[in-house]
């Protein structure tokens, strides 16, 4: 029994949810390969040879695996997937897109964000937005898996011995779909899903052009900025900023949440953070049932207040 | 060109889940239901790709109960020309469900296929990208806009970070985001007029797909509760306690 983890990258590191996904596979516990797919992806795989419990890399380094398209990504997990009984990856916008094409083509299920593993076949998962926790059991031989970050703790312990690094030659086939551009959002805050400190503003923060008070404060403790879902549908920020069932999913020490409600949807994506602030104008806003320190207050006056006095 | 899209029927979103005592599912007895919000998007895409010129008819589709009847009806009153209702059990997987689509497909050729990117209930996230797989059509997820352009599709995904935009040859399947569009309302007269519209009822067997079993419940749980903290007074209050009570800053 060996289970093959198919490894998040930027092409130069590996991601932190990829450690946490490894946990995950740690817990199943089959012997454990991990599959760098991309270009230019030799030190990924470097890296991912030296963490603690993977014994072999597969490295598929080519330009048809460069923007993770899904149709080429699942056509070479399953050409690889015969050896393997578990198939696993962080949940994120690349598995999502090309796990379930490797389940259906090898005819099995896919258990989706698993927050728990029970034993090899027995998972824990969130449905409802979190509002509820299936027990699944995996009924196939082949097990589709993908795991969400926030749950499992990272497992960050190396070897100081690398294992073995094999190429992979297969090319699949991508003449159906290309990729013709990227908008992404540069900022040099931290990455949202793996932040330790969150900022988040909600309907309440007003306008596109007041998130700038949000962004000041994120600023100042060296956070990362996110929102509401009510706040993305009202075009105040991207939805890549989006905290909730339907965005990302955290888990940060910090969670600071400026004029959001807390909405069911929302509180799924965040209930799991370490100490959670609201601050809200009315003082029945669902939120301050699951926040450690609530403030009632206008968050025009809190946010600049906060941020001057840190 | 015609275009499929996919409608589930779920617990109306504004409705607070509970759970079986038995802990066998949620409740969902008495419980209002809706068309998934990620459908409502994909019926909105296609009918205004309908009103463009780009489609020439759009066909709704659902694998569910008896009662999916509703939502197809509702699908029709936004603007979709006939339904096709595949009665099955309720909790259909979604790997059985993307077989059903598949045959569908089949049969009816569509040059598109619009499916929300996952239902409310079961939060998967599975079916379109399982459809694509079995019908060797290219797919573009989550969708945040949609231009058909010739022959080909061009997609912008919600990826973490931002925004891709892919190229796909059509025949697609293309599941959508929340900013793909805003979905209407339907009309009164609308909704009068779709009670007439073609509504077919199939059953798996007839589309040769047999249901079969990958992953079974074994228990719903609530989940773990959190407890509200303490209000405090003021930022200082709220700065001290930060520093001093939880150590976070």
């Amino acid at each position: 029994m060996t289970t093959l983890l198919i490894a998040e990258h930027n092409s130069s590191v590996l991601s932190s949810s990829t450690l946490s996904a490894l946990t995950a596979a740690q817990v199943i516990g089959n012997e454990i390969h991990v599959l760098v797919a991309g270009k230019n992806i030799e030190s990924v795989a470097d890296a991912a040879a030296r963490l603690s419990g993977v014994t072999k890399v597969l490295c598929a380094n080519a330009d048809t695996y460069e923007y993770a398209l899904a149709e080429p990504m699942g056509d070479l997990v399953v050409h690889l997937s015969a050896s393997y009984s578990h198939i696993v990856a962080p949940s994120n916008s690349e598995s999502k897109d090309f796990m379930p094409r490797v389940a259906a083509l090898l005819d099995v299920g896919q258990v989706s964000d698993i927050s728990a593993v029970l034993s090899a076949d027995q998972f824990k998962r969130p449905i409802y937005a979190g509002n509820a926790i299936a027990t699944v059991t995996l009924l196939d031989d082949k097990k589709v898996i993908t795991v969400r970050a926030s749950s499992f703790d990272k497992s960050t312990q190396q070897n100081d011995q690398a294992c073995v690094v094999e190429v992979v030659d297969f090319i699949a086939d991508s003449n159906l779909s290309s990729w013709q551009s990227d908008d992404i959002t540069e900022s040099a805050r931290p990455d949202l899903a793996s932040a330790s400190r969150i900022v988040s503003g909600g309907r309440g923060v007003g306008s596109g052009d007041n998130f700038a008070l949000v962004e000041a404060l994120a600023d100042k403790l060296g956070a990362a900025v996110g929102a509401s879902r009510a706040a993305v549908d009202a075009g105040f920020v991207s939805n890549d900023l989006q905290v909730g069932q339907t965005g990302k999913i955290v888990a940060p020490d910090l969670y600071m949440a400026f004029g959001i409600s807390g909405a069911i949807q929302h509180l799924a994506g965040m209930k799991d953070s370490k100490v959670i602030v609201a601050v809200n104008k009315d003082e029945d806003a669902p939120i301050f049932q699951v926040a450690d320190y609530g403030l009632v207050g206008d968050l025009f006056d809190v946010l600049p207040e906060m941020t001057s006095k840190l | 060109m015609k275009i499929l899209v996919g409608v589930k029927r779920v617990i109306d979103y504004n409705v607070k889940v509970r759970v079986k005592a038995d802990q066998s599912n949620v409740d969902l007895t008495n419980v209002k239901m809706a068309m998934n919000p990620f459908c409502e998007i994909a019926v909105e895409e296609a009918v205004r790709l309908k009103e463009a010129g780009v489609a020439s008819e759009v066909i709704v589709m659902s694998v569910g109960t008896t009662q999916s009847q509703e939502q197809l009806r509702n699908a029709m009153a936004l603007g979709a020309d006939r339904a096709i209702l595949v009665e099955a059990e309720s909790d259909v997987e979604p790997l059985n469900v993307a077989k059903a689509f598949a045959a569908v497909v089949e049969k009816e050729q569509p040059g598109l296929v619009i499916l929300g990117k996952q239902s409310i209930d079961s939060d998967n996230n599975q079916m379109g990208q399982m459809l694509a797989a079995l019908t060797k059509r290219p797919q573009g997820t989550f969708a945040s806009k949609l231009v058909i352009d010739g022959d080909k599709a061009l997609v912008t995904r919600e990826i973490d970070g931002g925004l891709r935009t892919i190229a796909l040859t059509l025949p697609a399947i293309v599941t959508t985001d929340l900013r793909l569009n805003e979905p209407r309302y339907a009309k009164l007269p609308d909704i009068m007029k779709a009670k007439r519209k073609p509504l077919e009822t199939l059953s798996l067997a007839d589309l040769g797909v047999t249901s079969k079993a990958h992953c079974r419940i074994d228990k719903v749980e609530a989940p773990a509760t959190r407890s509200a903290g303490i209000k405090v007074a003021s930022v200082d209050e709220l700065i001290s306690k930060l520093k001093d009570e939880a150590k976070v800053i």
